[in-house]
């Protein structure tokens, strides 16, 4: 009975997440356009998007290989199993011995790897920039992540989340520098792997500044359809690890009654869309970069989540 | 010492071995003084922490010297200086950004590895205020080498001096005399190289310091 309620609490995160992705999205769209006093569009738009697409009918590329078919079906698979493994509104679920940040990166990497081959596959020139450029980006971002939960794991004394996280509720985490050093090091590594503002627009279609958009030109019908849920499901699981490591207040502790859940999913969806909402407000207050000044800025996350490693042992007091 | 006490101290004194890198960062003029005068901010915070927790009334003034000359009235001046000399819109530093960078963060770590075994058996506020001002004083070191721009060197000798004030003030009893005489020499060692960089300016046109190595003496 209990393993029954257990599964049925991991299943309702897994739909949970599934379901609230194109909120966030329709969220942060909602309030750009207000920020620049339009009307935007309504909160639902990309859930009609998602059906509209569905419905409509694949147009393949006559060189397509297998592998762009299959492509969206893997990248969608890979970003939805690492963004539910992600706690959301509890702690200790049945499958939390698994959401070790590293199988998370790992997911996404391959999620990655697989979009880039898909971008290259048909053999236009902007699936190849779109690809390489992605590339770029990942093998900068991927060291700082890997940095990033360095020195989460070597705070909490563990690099699954559901053991940070519980370890972050704990009363005996005080204010520390490599908590703040690291917060701003993942921020900035969500905003290059969602292919936010000031390293790609995700609302642009100038040959010359795109990236992810670059790569998924050729997909059309369910295929973009999978492929747009996997960006939106991608930017919900990097709010919620800032919120299940930065932000866990709320949290069900494991094992908890019904209404800890309720607390627990309203305090998460309080957590997005703040995140939405801030993640709005930066996006209009800064201007894209220039390609070359991604490594940069990049570099800089890394370095935090070094000297927040670094710094780690200057409050142990051990070296 | 409080947990919360030790914390806080803690994040002031990380938070202003951060604002050095990123005055490492910076490469337009105007930003770098706001940079500089950031630091100068969280350095009268850090300091003024350090008066609560220690309850050393003679810090407050360390601190509120901190506050009015290097975070106002230094960066003013210096804001004027680079307006008079013309210079504002220059863009320059010698190495890439990420060689730079990883220069500081190996500084960084030196320093803490220095200090944590040179310091073993103190308390743990003073072994990281001193680890953190050296990592201070070596990045104003780096900063100093990495420009060309005399305002650049400036503001990294500052920010050495801000690395200087951070540890005197983790070492409990310093003497009031000491702290006035170390302010004022900055004060005087600011107005002593304002005067040269418009000699140098007048000498060779420009404040970038190449012109300098290129000299051998004798009038033009």
């Amino acid at each position: 009975m209990a393993l029954i309620r257990d599964l049925a609490v991991q299943g309702a995160e897994m739909l949970l997440v599934l379901i609230l992705a194109p909120l966030v999205t329709g969220v942060v769209r909602k309030f750009k356009a207000r920020l620049l006093r339009r009307v935007g569009p309504p909160l639902i738009q990309p859930y009609r998007e998602l059906a509209r697409l569905l419905r409509k009918e694949v147009v393949l590329a006559d060189n397509a290989s297998w592998l762009f078919r299959a492509a969206p079906y893997l990248i969608f698979a890979a970003t939805w199993v690492a963004a539910a493994l992600v706690p959301t509104f509890a702690v200790g679920l049945v499958f939390s011995w698994s959401a070790d940040l590293i199988a998370i990166v790992a997911l996404l990497g391959s999620a990655r790897f697989f979009l880039a081959l898909a971008g290259m596959d048909v053999g236009t020139s902007f699936g190849g920039i779109g690809s390489s450029r992605e590339v770029m980006i990942a093998s900068l971002a991927e060291p700082a992540m890997i940095m990033i939960i360095f020195a989460l794991a070597l705070l909490a004394g563990s690099t699954q989340l559901s053991t940070i996280a519980a370890y972050m509720l704990s009363p005996h985490v005080g204010l520390r520098v490599t908590l703040a050093m690291a917060l701003v090091a993942i921020i900035m590594v969500g905003i290059a792997e969602n292919a936010r503002v000031p390293i790609d627009n995700p609302t642009t279609h100038l040959e010359l500044t795109m990236v992810h958009e670059a790569m998924v030109l050729e997909y059309s019908g369910r295929h973009l359809a999978l492929i747009e849920l996997s960006a939106e499901l991608k930017l919900l699981l990097y709010l919620s690890l800032i919120a299940c490591v930065f932000l866990p207040w709320g949290l069900a502790p494991p094992g908890a009654g019904w209404s800890a859940y309720a607390l627990g999913a309203s305090s998460y969806v309080a957590k997005l869309m703040a995140g939405a909402i801030a993640l709005a407000f930066f996006e209009t207050a800064i201007a894209k970069m220039r390609v070359f000044r991604i490594p940069g800025f990049l570099g800089a996350a890394l370095m935090l989540g070094l000297l927040g490693t670094l710094f780690l042992f200057v409050s142990r007091g051990g070296l | 010492m409080h947990g919360f006490d030790f914390d806080v101290a803690h994040l002031l004194a990380g938070g202003l071995v951060l604002v050095s890198f990123m005055l490492l960062y910076q490469d337009r003029l105007y930003a770098l003084l706001n940079v500089f005068a950031l630091q100068a901010v969280l350095l009268a915070l850090a300091v003024g922490w350090q008066a609560y927790v220690q309850d050393a009334p003679h810090l407050y003034i360390t601190a509120a010297i901190a506050l009015l000359f290097k975070a106002i009235v230094i960066p003013v001046a210096l804001h004027r200086m680079i307006v008079k000399l013309g210079i504002h819109r220059e863009i320059e530093s010698v190495t890439g950004m990420g060689v730079t960078m990883l220069a500081g963060v190996g500084l960084v770590a030196l320093s803490l590895v220095v200090m944590l075994h040179a310091t073993a058996g103190e308390s743990a506020l003073a072994r990281e205020d001193i680890a953190f001002a050296l990592s201070v004083l070596l990045l104003g070191l780096l900063i100093m080498v990495t420009r060309r721009n005399a305002v650049g060197q400036v503001v990294g000798f500052m920010s050495m001096e801000n690395g200087l004030v951070l540890a005197a003030t983790g070492a409990k009893g310093m003497p009031l005399v000491v702290e006035f005489s170390v302010a004022f020499s900055i004060l005087i060692a600011f107005i002593v190289i304002g005067i040269f960089l418009f000699r140098i300016r007048e000498r060779f046109d420009t404040v970038d310091v190449e012109a300098l190595d290129r000299a051998r003496g004798g009038r033009r």
